[in-house]
């Protein structure tokens, strides 16, 4: 006999933890499964005080976020396994997991769920160069990582490559952990995340080359990065032939963008579509973030890669249409709650950095709304015109 | 050249886009300086000022407006600021002096009486200062709100300090 789930989550960052809070208060039976041994995702890296409005606790830091809703997924319920890697998905919403992590006894169980949440997350886009493969050359998140999470320093000296938001806010907290950041690289002729957080860095001393990239990183004696060669671009980003600047520095961070992670959903044979601006290929989604499949649904960076106070709000959204579908909450109250959080929603994603995801959210949802209509039970599945991703 | 090609604000733009406290209002005493000068999600410096000073409103992507009668120069906003963007200046300190009270997250926290370097938005030094007062209650959370005592002209221009080595 196999165990039985209402919801099942995948994922336990914002979006998955809100998820599960809404459908765990809502009387849901909640299995929360993650690979880390943490709940939170990259909320407890986070140590800056987090943007967004106070309904969204603007203003403070995101780990104790992390905490705040861990001990509500608590209070609603939640059974949380951490350690977990949910290995598949497959016909009669059956969810695989994995216990136990690699060098420990692991297990397989599987249960059955009768609505899957997949919050799954993003993970970094990697940029090559000569010499890419150097040990010091690392992701922005992993660098983020070691000095918040694990306290220990990637580097004395680091050159930070991308000037968004990851790029920008890892290179201050880094310098606020005790290293040196030596510079930031950018391509493009525009700071990629918010001027304020630029501003940051700038008030530090730290140069930014604008319009350059990383055109060689060399190793040293110890075969470790010690010098790295950066270029001019032009309009293309291709280096511009003797424009080179030699930068000493024993770490390289890479801050590329992200990419939506959402391989769960394509075992279901849930319909996909390409989008650039948020990052890559998306699990179509409607207004209850549910997929082309009846009773699974996305939320957070895994239907688009935004950030925390979005994931939070899509995870509310899946959590309460989950409950709802199942008979936990009155559909009324339901419709009414979902309609205030998609009006917040709006509201996080006006303005220069917003507006742009606004109006891709909403075409997400009408290629959705044309190709789909409603979402189709899974047993009905068989001879399903499916097109592969 | 703008901000967002070069990573920090030129006085010009910046009075471009915000209103800055004119000089009646500088002439008062403390008040604050807000450098927020793009329309993103965020709004803590609202509920911040227990004056009211502050107002953003809806959308939460309005920038914030000062009401310079309101402000008293009490620095709490610059503590809440997720984006460290708020000042509070001090024209009128002493007759050749201002001050600059900025939010600083490093170590070590700088202690009143310490002789610093002023640094301007582009972090290059323009001064000598000396610390003349470090907020740091729980309340604040861990940003620290230091006020460096500069020379009166340069009040426009200086938003931190050299950092000590850790």
């Amino acid at each position: 006999m196999l165990q039985e789930k209402d919801v099942v989550v995948v994922g336990a960052g914002p979006a998955g933890l809100a998820a599960a809070i809404e459908a765990g208060k809502a009387g849901a039976s909640v299995l929360l499964v993650d690979l880390n041994l943490m709940a939170g995702g990259q909320l407890f890296k986070q140590i800056h005080k987090f943007f967004g409005s106070s309904a969204h606790h603007s203003g403070t830091r995101g780990f104790d976020i992390g905490k705040m809703l861990l001990q509500e997924a608590k209070d609603a319920g939640v059974e949380i396994w951490l350690g977990s890697a949910v290995i598949g998905l497959f016909p009669g919403m059956k969810v695989a997991i994995e216990k136990g992590l690699d060098g420990t006894k692991k297990e397989v169980i599987t249960i059955q769920a009768k609505k899957i949440i997949v919050a799954t997350g993003a993970s970094e886009n990697v940029i090559r160069f000569k010499g890419w493969t150097t040990p010091g050359v690392m992701g922005a998140g992993a660098a983020q990582t070691m000095v918040n999470v694990n306290h220990v320093k990637p580097g004395r000296k680091i050159l930070m490559l991308g000037t968004g938001n990851v790029g920008l806010i890892v290179s201050y907290q880094l310098m606020q952990a005790g290293c040196q950041v030596v510079g930031l690289v950018e391509a493009a002729p525009k700071i990629g995340g918010y001027a304020v957080h630029a501003a940051k860095i700038k008030r530090a001393g730290v140069p930014i080359y604008m319009n350059h990239t990383i055109v060689e990183v060399k190793p040293g004696a110890d075969g470790c990065v010690e010098k790295v060669i950066i270029a001019q671009v032009d309009e293309k980003f291709n280096p511009i032939s003797g424009t080179e600047k030699e930068i000493e520095a024993d770490t390289v961070t890479l801050a590329a963008g992200l990419k939506p992670s959402a391989e769960l959903p394509k075992l279901m044979k849930c319909q996909y579509t390409f989008n650039g601006v948020f990052g890559g290929s998306i699990p179509l989604h409607n207004e209850n973030m549910e997929t082309s499949i009846e009773g699974i649904y996305v939320a957070g960076d895994t239907t688009g890669v935004e950030e925390a106070n979005t994931a939070l709000e899509e995870g509310k959204i899946a959590g309460i249409a989950a409950a709802q579908a199942l008979g936990y909450i009155d559909a009324k109250v339901a419709e009414e709650t979902k309609k205030e959080i998609w009006h917040r929603l709006v509201a996080l994603r006006m303005g220069p950095f917003g507006e742009r995801r606004l109006a891709e959210k909403e075409k997400i949802i009408a290629e959705y709304a044309m190709k789909i209509g409603a979402p189709v039970p899974e047993e009905n599945m068989e001879g399903y015109d499916h097109v592969d991703n | 050249m703008s901000i967002i090609n070069l990573g920090y604000l030129e006085y010009e733009e910046l009075a471009a886009i915000q209103k800055l406290p004119t000089k009646e209002r500088y002439e008062k005493g403390p008040v604050a300086v807000i450098e927020c000068i793009q329309e993103i999600p965020c709004n803590p410096c609202e509920a911040a000022c227990k004056f009211g000073a502050i107002e953003i409103g809806e959308p939460i992507t309005n920038l914030p407006t000062l009401a310079l009668d309101k402000c008293t120069g009490c620095g709490i906003c610059v503590s809440k600021c997720s984006g460290l963007a708020i000042f509070v200046i001090n024209k009128v300190y002493s007759e050749t002096t201002a001050t600059v009270a900025f939010p600083y997250e490093y170590f070590p926290v700088p202690v009143v009486g310490q002789d610093v370097e002023a640094v301007d938005r582009k972090g290059e030094v323009v001064c000598k200062g000396k610390i003349v007062k470090v907020m740091n209650p729980i309340s604040f959370d861990h940003t620290p709100v230091v006020t460096v005592e500069i020379p009166k002209e340069f009040a426009d221009e200086v938003r931190s300090i050299k950092r000590g080595e850790a």
